[in-house]
């Protein structure tokens, strides 16, 4: 399964959430967002846990790759 | 410490050091706070003249070496910028502006709150109110824009800047200023101040402990971790005022603190707008700072301008109550604040994360 991506890197909190938010009405079955720092990454974590999604992270180089699914 | 046992914990202790610095000297219900530390802290190096209020406050500096330490350990030392940094500092000269209206940061609201003060309730009331005023331009796009990677160096200098007021304070050298009386006399002993710095500095770089984002992230995405913090926080040094005989409820007499509902509200509302923009409260800022974020570093130094300015311009409030300056200062803020939130909307990213479904919007 291949889900739309958002990139929220060098968005500072809580704008990457925001997004991440926002892009999920678009597209509420998942969505994959790149972020470039262990905050973002803990909060989009921490968002989609609590909205019921399965959080998986990946490291791409410096970032965070993050796949929010149902 | 990633769950929300972590942050309660280190909220509690956060409370308890807040409650032990004022046991051994820090003025009352002040364990820390951000605002009034670094406008103590400018005092002492002379950018403002307020006699009770110089002392080079070694919390600040503590804070922000912990952050930095504590993000260099744990590979999260990331030196970045970019992001409107001159916007940033405006609007950190306009927290302080509001924050000294009322008399305290965030944390020392709480704090406030903790030893019985009933004025910082109108404070709590009037930063939810700017928190609020401000996710509805959240919502509507705004952004400060994105932050680019930066030379390792540019984000050692502002921890290395920090270094140097601690050699600065122990060597004492006769051109600072140290307060003979009021509230920048009272102080702990500058190691326990220290320490209690490097510990509060360590605990909320792993937390992200953040007052603003407390309510910020319950209203915008029922998410209470950080407002956790916050509540420990409360909850310990309410319980620690009350058997070291530090609390004491009401309006009147509170100290570091006066009795103008109507300002403590505004200029906490100012306050709490101003941060939710920025993305934290003033503590907050400093940890970013040390984790090598130069547009946090820029927002403390607009926060160390606007308290020179709150001082030397008679912005702040006293325990008389506000000033006449100080609330032209704070509708002042609140145009520039309104002025930044509405010109900073971002209509592309809205046109994106639609689906393009606004295209017909005027490009800016």
């Amino acid at each position: 399964m291949i889900y739309p991506q958002i990139d929220a890197r060098g968005r500072s909190c809580p704008e990457p959430v925001l997004m991440t938010k926002k892009a999920l009405e678009q597209s509420p079955n998942g969505i994959c967002v790149l972020v470039d720092n262990a905050v973002s990454r803990d909060n989009i974590t921490r968002f989609g846990k609590n909205f019921g999604y399965q959080v998986s992270t990946e490291l791409d180089g410096s970032d965070f790759k993050i796949t929010l699914s149902r | 410490m990633q769950g929300k046992k972590g942050i309660i914990g280190a909220g509690l202790l956060i409370g308890v050091i807040a409650v032990i610095l004022v046991r051994f000297g820090n003025p009352v219900n002040m364990g820390i706070c951000v605002a009034c530390f670094i406008r103590d802290t400018v005092g002492g190096l002379g950018f403002q003249r307020a006699e009770v209020v110089q002392y080079i406050r070694p919390e600040i500096m503590g804070i922000v070496l912990g952050a930095f330490f504590m993000a260099l350990g744990k590979r999260e030392y990331k030196a970045r910028g970019g992001s409107a940094p001159f916007s940033r500092f405006i609007m950190g000269m306009i927290v302080i502006i509001g924050a000294l209206m009322f008399l305290g940061c965030p944390l020392r609201m709480v704090l406030r709150l903790a030893g019985g003060d009933l004025n910082a309730i109108f404070g709590f009331l009037g930063f939810a109110a700017g928190i609020i005023v401000g996710i509805q331009f959240l919502n509507r796009g705004f952004t400060l824009r994105r932050t680019y990677n930066l030379a390792a160096f540019e984000g050692y200098l502002f921890p290395a800047v920090n270094v140097g007021l601690l050699i600065l304070a122990i060597t004492a050298p006769a051109f600072l200023f140290f307060s003979t009386q009021g509230p920048g006399s009272a102080h702990a002993p500058f190691v326990m101040s220290l320490a209690a710095g490097l510990i509060v500095g360590m605990l909320a770089q792993r937390t992200r402990l953040c007052m603003v984002g407390g309510i910020r992230d319950v209203i915008l995405f029922k998410d209470w971790y950080l407002l956790s913090g916050f509540l420990a926080i409360l909850a310990a040094a309410l319980v620690g005022n009350m058997l070291f005989g530090q609390f004491k409820l009401g309006f009147a007499g509170q100290p570091v603190a006066h009795t103008d509902g109507l300002w403590n509200f505004l200029g906490m509302a100012l306050a709490g707008w101003a941060s939710v923009l920025l993305g934290g409260c003033p503590l907050r800022q400093l940890i970013l700072a040390g984790e090598g974020n130069i547009d946090s570093a820029v927002t403390v130094l607009g926060m160390a301008t606007g308290a020179s300015l709150a001082h030397n311009f008679g912005l702040a409030s006293s325990a008389q109550g506000p000033t006449l300056n100080g609330k032209i200062a704070v509708a002042l803020g609140f145009i520039v604040i309104l002025a930044i939130a509405y010109f900073n909307r971002d209509k592309s990213t809205e046109v994106t994360i639609k689906g393009g479904v606004k295209i017909d919007l005027p490009s800016n």
